[in-house]
């Protein structure tokens, strides 16, 4: 068994058991994002409704991501913490920043005209979220959605 | 490029959805959709999702503008079949669908555009029905 | 002259595992009930044998050294197995230290005229065996937590059955209480019945849910949301007076949601809706 242990951007400690990453910079890169993750995700088994939630917030980050950050880089990785198996997904885009995270977090919030759901929304559907963001340098986001989370 | 194609039923459009939209897609939809309920004058648009497996805010809005489009132009629109995993991620995701119809599946779906043709049909104006059961609000 | 100790001991390795047997059969706690000793014997001589291919002077005094991660793998499946099969962690306690046992007595016969030696040697095993100690436990009560979750997993599963009442009517009494954990298997369970039976109304009985807070109200109007979304109406029943109590006096709206006092007067609703009639029979008159 592999016992390296990762820092992450969460205080979580993982296991990091296989990964992947994909380059995203225009809007048909986004369904085969969504192929990709669900193809990891069906591999460590997890269930249709978890996986749904999943693709679902991958896809709400991977359209900011475009929309608002010009593009970027996202890592695909299977996980594991204990007895828990999950998939953690990056999205690190070099664009405009957010100047106020928590402004961003809530729900109808939206500088682009929309729902203002994609951040808020996201992190109901994921076990475990985190967002760091700098004006001016870029936005980075964390997922992780364990199998049975 | 690909479309998705618009089917005439009676006075009523159906379009079934049967790949992941690219968002180019979705967004021709919209406008060719709209494009079909001005021509055709139908009253009312069923939208069959029962193959897609992800509905994430972008392709929520795309359903709502289209819904809102036709009421204005005097149409109904009803999503059928949407898949249980999909329905319990849009309430966690927190997509109201508000002023979409929803059936379990296109000939539910007929049979409600029916009934909403009957109780505001053309002689009946300006009824306000925006709080009718069978909504998703 | 400096005996390796790690070497020694390899060179002893049948003598420990006959010592470490005739300690484990001589406790009065022995399972033979749970395990035999001829599996009790190879499940000992896998652990020695992992052991002593390992070790080596300079892991003997890390016991993080990766080298034993092979051997923590055994003993977490050993204690795994163990806690499955019903073993007290007592029980367990004991194969685990009476090793270290076994391993003093050789490095006291061994050393037994080097104090210095005997005193180094036996703090380098005994904190060794301890570690492997700490490791089993911790493995034994994972062990017996996923006993439990798995009987948690089979209760909510047995407790959420869903009903077809009618052609088109489903019935879901919940009882118990309604935490996330459970909205979300009621919630599949439910709409995947709805789509199976195409079935447009469901009646969510919650007259064995013992108290409906707001983070409950929240999960019935989500499972209600989610219905709807799959155009199909679902009708909450089974509120009793103290829950209607509740849900005024913590402000609760439930106002889009329909509710009903019991079964019985949601089953009739959902009757008017579908457009059917239920009626006494005439003495004479034919089947309606
Ligand atoms: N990667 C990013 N780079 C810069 N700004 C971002 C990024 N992601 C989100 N934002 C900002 O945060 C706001 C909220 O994002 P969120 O996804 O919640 O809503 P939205 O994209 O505006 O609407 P929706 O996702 O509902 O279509 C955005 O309007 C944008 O201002
Ligand atoms: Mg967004």
């Amino acid at each position: 068994m592999d016992r390296r242990t990762m820092a992450t951007m969460t205080t979580t400690p993982v296991t990091v058991l296989n990964k992947d990453s994909m380059l995203i910079v225009k809007e048909q890169d986004v369904v085969p994002f969504r192929n990709r993750v669900k193809e990891y995700a069906t591999k460590i088994g997890m269930g249709l409704v978890n996986q749904t939630k999943l693709i679902t917030a991958a896809s709400e980050l991977v359209r900011n991501m475009l929309r608002y950050g010009g593009g970027g880089n996202t890592l695909i990785e299977v996980v594991s913490k204990g007895r828990e198996n999950g998939i953690r997904l990056t999205f690190s885009d070099k664009g405009p920043g957010i100047a106020n995270i928590e402004m961003a977090m809530k729900d109808g919030f939206t500088t682009g005209k929309s729902l203002g759901l994609g951040l808020p929304g996201t992190k109901r559907l994921v076990s475990e979220f985190d967002i760091k963001s700098k004006p001016g340098e870029g936005t980075t986001v964390m997922i992780i959605k364990w199998k049975n989370g | 490029m690909e479309k998705i194609p618009i089917l005439r039923m009676g006075q009523f459009l159906l379009v079934t959805i049967q790949v992941d939209l690219y968002d180019r897609l979705a967004l021709n939809l919209e406008a060719d959709l709209v494009q079909m309920v001005s021509k055709t004058g139908a009253r009312g648009v069923l939208i069959d999702i029962s193959a897609v497996s992800i509905v994430d805010s972008f392709m929520g809005r795309i359903i709502g503008n289209i819904a809102n489009m036709s009421k204005i132009m005097d149409a109904e629109t009803v999503v059928v079949g949407m898949q249980p995993a999909v329905a319990i991620t849009l309430i966690e995701l927190g997509l109201p669908l508000t002023g979409v119809h929803t059936a379990l599946d296109v000939e539910k779906g007929m049979e409600l555009l029916r009934n909403k043709i009957l109780v505001d049909g053309p002689e009946n104006d300006g009824d306000d029905d925006d709080n009718a059961s069978d909504s998703a609000e | 002259m400096k005996i390796e100790i790690s070497k020694m001991l390899q060179k002893k390795k049948k003598q420990i595992i006959d010592l470490w047997m005739k300690n484990q059969l001589a406790d009065a706690g022995l399972r033979e009930d749970l395990m035999s000793n001829d599996e009790l014997r190879v499940q000992s001589e896998e652990l020695v044998d992992a052991l002593l291919k390992r070790l080596n002077e300079e892991n003997l005094a890390d016991i993080d050294s990766s080298d034993f991660d092979e051997i923590y793998e055994i003993l977490g499946g050993i204690s795994i197995t163990r806690a499955r099969q019903g073993f007290s962690p007592r029980e367990t306690g004991v194969y685990i230290f009476s090793l270290k046992d076994a391993l003093l007595e050789i490095l006291q016969q061994e050393f037994k005229n080097d104090a210095t030696q005997l005193y180094n040697a036996t703090i380098k095993v005994g904190k060794l065996i301890d570690n492997f100690g700490i490791v089993t436990f911790e493995t034994f009560i994972k062990g017996r937590e996923e006993v439990i979750l798995r009987q948690t997993d089979e209760i909510t599963e047995i407790s959420t059955p869903v009903i077809r009442v009618w052609d088109g009517i489903l019935a879901l009494p919940i009882i118990g209480t309604l935490d996330s954990a459970r909205t979300q298997v009621v919630m599949e369970n439910l709409l995947q019945e709805i789509v199976n039976t195409g079935s447009s109304i469901a009646i969510l009985d919650i007259s064995g849910v013992p108290a409906v807070d707001s983070l409950v109200a929240q999960h019935l109007i989500k499972t209600v949301s989610a219905t709807r979304l799959m155009g199909a109406e679902c009708i909450i029943s089974g509120i009793r007076p103290e829950i209607a109590q509740t849900v005024v006096h913590l402000g609760i709206d439930l106002s889009n949601i329909v509710t009903k006092a019991t079964l019985a007067s949601a089953l009739k609703y959902a009757f008017s809706i579908l457009q059917l009639e239920v009626r006494k029979k005439q003495s004479n008159s034919v089947k309606i």
